[in-house]
């Protein structure tokens, strides 16, 4: 017995729809996020991630508006991020259903926000979200959705963001994300073994094999994906059925 | 029925209160001892500082009420948070008082296992649960903590199910009136709406 290998379906949105890696194949509804929730949660998702990617200011009550319709739908703990710079944004956030805030940006230019939020809702409620990029031997910390390098090395980062109060690492590969060829096993792998909290790692999922060489080389704690589940290509059953049969532990019957 | 829920501004209480309102149960939020003192059935909900709990039941003279009410027979189930509560003390705010309801203490959780302790887990059973009954016994459990209660099996014949992360911890406690679980039910699927549902049922 030992803790669940975690499968997290991400809903990237632009406050209101989801709107990345959405094919609109199989599903009529699949923009909408509390449709979505839904399906994941009856679906043995092990938490969900709600991201507003435009994290535009004059757009933030109707983010709000979707973290409570998603909360309402979900038997399972639900974390929410995108443009949280203050103690507010996260407050909000908390009071419209989240259990868990990601930051990315804002704790890259101001680390004591890390403290702030750990020391106001408690380290497991932080999620410091990590978008790195391979630099020769190192990955170096972008921002602003992975478009703005920084002088910030991943490793030193993370082990820095655990340090002032992180209690999980949202890891996100750069060079894979979007292109399906797998997670980045290398830089999970590194992130992993020396930081002290768990992991996500996320970026490149396309196949079953992928999540099960990420729990087993790439160490990582619990596994994200979006447009897969989205699109209908990935069952989250039938993959966490897969892990089973491959004996890494997931949390099954669901 | 009613249920109380304490309301003390823990992260969890309205994921607690969505938890209930799914199986058809209206709870109220109190915050005040009057409140406390005419609950019919309690839950403490709670995650974060443990020093947070401590220091707002004291500030808001919530401990003599609660005391009161567990031991005058009320039904309460604490979670998380609110389970740690229940014992003496707990290392992450080593100068403040637990509710001292059971024997031991809350110590952080060592071994070489990363931290907080996060995600689903399974729990072993110690004896008849009335909180686990009718739950399958290889269901996960969503944990979230850094500290958890030292389990010692001969000082606490109240530990119905422990878990192993680094160390045996306490995961469910049950005696007379008195429920808890580290775990967060309200974020735990069906399982965890199953156990919420029995301790409704305990309490009606």
């Amino acid at each position: 017995m030992s803790l669940a290998h975690r499968i997290i379906p991400c809903l990237d949105t632009d406050g209101e729809r989801v709107v990345k890696g959405v094919n609109f194949v199989a599903l009529r509804d699949a923009g909408d996020p509390v449709a979505l929730a839904r399906r994941y949660n009856a679906e043995g998702a092990d938490e969900l991630v709600v991201l507003d990617i435009a994290a535009s200011r004059d757009r933030r009550p109707t983010f709000l508006e979707t973290i409570r319709k998603v909360a309402a739908e979900l038997a399972i703990p639900l974390t929410a991020g995108g443009g949280i710079r203050t103690l507010d944004d996260a407050r909000a956030v908390v009071r419209a259903g989240a259990d868990k805030v990601t930051v990315n940006t804002a704790a890259v230019l101001l680390p004591g926000l890390i403290s702030e939020l750990s020391e106001e809702f408690g380290s497991q409620a932080v999620v410091l979200a990590i978008d790195a990029k391979r630099d020769g031997d190192c990955w170096h910390v972008m921002t602003t959705g992975g478009r703005v390098a920084t002088d910030l090395e991943a490793i030193s980062w993370a082990t820095r963001g655990a340090e002032l109060g992180a209690g999980e690492i949202l890891l996100t590969s750069v060079d894979r994300d979007g292109t399906q060829s797998g997670f980045d096993v290398a830089l999970t792998a590194a992130i992993s073994k020396q930081v002290m909290v768990p992991v996500i790692a996320s970026g490149g999922a396309r196949w079953p094999q992928h999540f099960a060489a990420i729990f087993r080389e790439g160490a990582a704690d619990a596994a994200l994906a979006a447009s897969i589940f989205h699109d209908g290509i990935q069952s989250i059953r039938s993959l966490k059925e897969f892990l089973a049969s491959e004996k890494i532990q997931v949390r099954l019957p669901c | 029925m009613n249920v109380s829920l304490l309301d003390y501004g823990a992260g969890n209480l309205p994921s607690v209160e969505r938890a209930l309102q799914r199986l058809g149960v209206q709870s109220e939020r109190v915050s005040t001892s009057a409140g406390v003192a005419k609950a019919s059935a309690l839950i403490l909900p709670g995650v974060g500082h443990y020093g947070a709990l401590i220091r707002a039941l004291d500030r808001d003279e919530l401990r003599e009420s609660l005391i009161a009410a567990i031991e005058g027979g009320v039904p309460f189930m604490g979670i998380c948070l609110g389970l740690q509560a229940l014992f003496q003390n707990s290392e992450e705010a080593p100068d403040l008082r637990g509710l001292q309801i059971l024997p031991g203490s809350v110590r952080v959780m060592s071994g070489a296992v990363k931290l907080p302790h996060m995600g689903w887990d399974q729990v072993q059973l110690k004896g008849e649960s009335r909180l686990l009954e009718g739950v399958d016994s290889e269901a996960y459990f969503y944990f979230a903590h850094s500290y958890a209660a030292s389990y010692k099996a001969d000082e606490q014949m109240e530990t119905r199910a422990t878990c192993w992360y680094g160390d045996e911890f306490v995961a469910v406690t049950e005696t007379k009136n008195i429920f808890a679980v580290q775990f967060h039910p309200e974020k735990s699927g069906d399982a965890g709406q199953r156990v919420l549902k029995n301790f409704l049922r305990i309490a009606a």
